[in-house]
């Protein structure tokens, strides 16, 4: 399906998926679209499940808005990735946007938020036992 | 000394037509008339500032002083017509007595004090030739509202000038972000929280969040006595907003109306992480952060 190659490298272009251990790192660059969207949920999922991750931190810093597909496609991420093994971290949702993410009612559930990538790393260290995989637990 | 005696009938005659030469021949007459008797009328002017106890709150020399002053400017505006000098004057005598306490209807009751005092002097004078008085009254009065609305204009907008000051410094102190700890930082709320001041401590609150890369943040709100509805979800939302960026809120320090306000909104408890004073939110927050506060005595014993 070259058409799909295609779109698939274009989302890269707004989306890095780095691997650093046993965590992915994505960064999401630019505001996506819904479609998009949906081809870095597969993509990042079938990364999880290929890698056998631990971890996952998306850095949505980048993003000055953020509507309500947008927050669900996220949270839907991370409960696919709890079910493949990973924590999925969510970082830099800068403070306007959590602002109006709250105030429109958009809730990232029970997915863990950090404030920038290091410590997004720590808490995911915390969450797995540096690595290891710890029992499902929420924030609290 | 008394010029009007010969000047006077020669306004009468041209009368008719000759309203802008009359001012013009008018005012000086006036402005020489008000110069020659400045002390008498200043002193009068005095007087009456005293015996209508305004200006209470400045001394007796003081009022005279500001008196000279504004009679000086007054007789000036009348002369020239420009209003510039006195709106000026005007501007930095509001600036030293608006601290001292001086209320907008004592400025406004002394100008027109001024305008009575010095309008009866005219009387006296011209009272002889009504048409004339007439005449050298339709001179003074348009000249003399002016300045009196100057003065008060001027004094008001000091005032306001103040104010707008005052609630900008208010503001500014109103949500102090201060860091105790590393990661850690305390709000301290004092007085009323009403819609606008609850926005502006999310945002103080978010972006110090993220300035000083805080995890833990101890809002202490002893000092508001109580919250209406909005704020109060506002409050909620703010907390969510915090978690959304990584940092957990502690409220600590809320009085007994807030917690029912909160209640009645039907709060979800199990995201308020609330401690009954600031010194519990502070210890609470320590230990999420993993910091254990010893006594050096007691450390020191156990190291022994």
């Amino acid at each position: 399906m070259p058409t799909d190659k295609r779109t698939e490298r274009a989302v890269q272009l707004s989306v890095s998926i780095l691997r650093q251990g046993n965590y992915l790192i994505a960064s999401i660059y630019a505001a996506l679209d819904d479609d998009e969207l949906g081809r870095f949920q597969r993509e990042l999922i079938r990364q999880v499940s290929e890698f056998r991750s631990r971890g996952v931190i998306i850095d949505v810093a980048a993003l000055d808005v953020m509507d309500s597909f947008g927050s669900r496609s996220l949270r839907n991420l991370a409960y696919m990735a709890r079910l493949l093994g990973a924590v999925t971290v969510i970082v830099g949702i800068q403070p306007d946007v959590a602002f109006a993410m709250v105030q429109l009612g958009m809730d990232l559930g029970k997915v863990h938020t950090a404030l920038g990538l290091e410590e997004g790393l720590v808490r995911l260290d915390e969450l797995t036992g540096a690595g290891r995989l710890s029992p499902a637990s929420g924030p609290k | 000394m008394e010029p009007s005696e010969d000047d006077g009938p020669q306004p009468t005659s041209g009368q008719k037509g000759e309203a802008p030469t009359d001012h013009e021949q008018l005012l000086p007459e006036l402005v020489a008339h008000l110069r020659d008797n400045r002390t008498q009328l200043r002193q009068e002017w005095a007087n009456r500032i005293t015996d209508a106890s305004l200006l209470s709150s400045m001394a007796p020399h003081e009022i005279f002083s500001e008196a000279t002053s504004v009679y000086d400017n007054y007789v000036e505006v009348l002369e020239t017509g420009s209003v510039e000098a006195l709106q000026h004057y005007a501007q930095n005598l509001s600036e030293r007595i608006i601290p001292q306490g001086v209320e907008t209807h004592e400025v406004v009751g002394i100008v027109l004090l001024l305008r009575d005092v010095l309008a009866r002097s005219l009387f006296e004078k011209y009272h002889k030739d009504f048409s004339l008085l007439n005449r050298i009254l339709d001179a003074y009065e348009p000249a003399a509202n002016r300045i009196a609305n100057t003065v008060s204009v001027s004094f008001v907008q000091e005032r306001e000038r103040v104010i707008r000051q005052q609630q900008d410094a208010i503001r500014e102190l109103s949500t102090p972000v201060l860091q105790v700890r590393e990661r850690l930082l305390i709000l301290p709320i004092i007085g009323v929280l009403d819609t606008q001041r609850a926005r502006q401590l999310t945002e103080q609150l978010l972006s110090g969040i993220r300035a000083h890369r805080a995890k833990v943040v101890v809002v202490d709100i002893t000092g508001v006595p109580d919250v209406d509805v909005s704020v109060a979800n506002h409050l909620v939302q703010t907390v969510d907003a915090s978690r959304l960026m990584g940092a957990g809120v502690i409220i600590t320090g809320l009085s007994s109306e807030i917690a029912q306000t909160l209640v009645r909104i039907g709060v979800d408890l199990s995201k308020m992480n609330t401690v009954g004073d600031l010194q519990g939110g502070i210890e609470e927050a320590e230990r999420l952060l993993g910091f254990t506060v010893r006594r050096a005595v007691d450390a020191n014993r156990q190291e022994d």
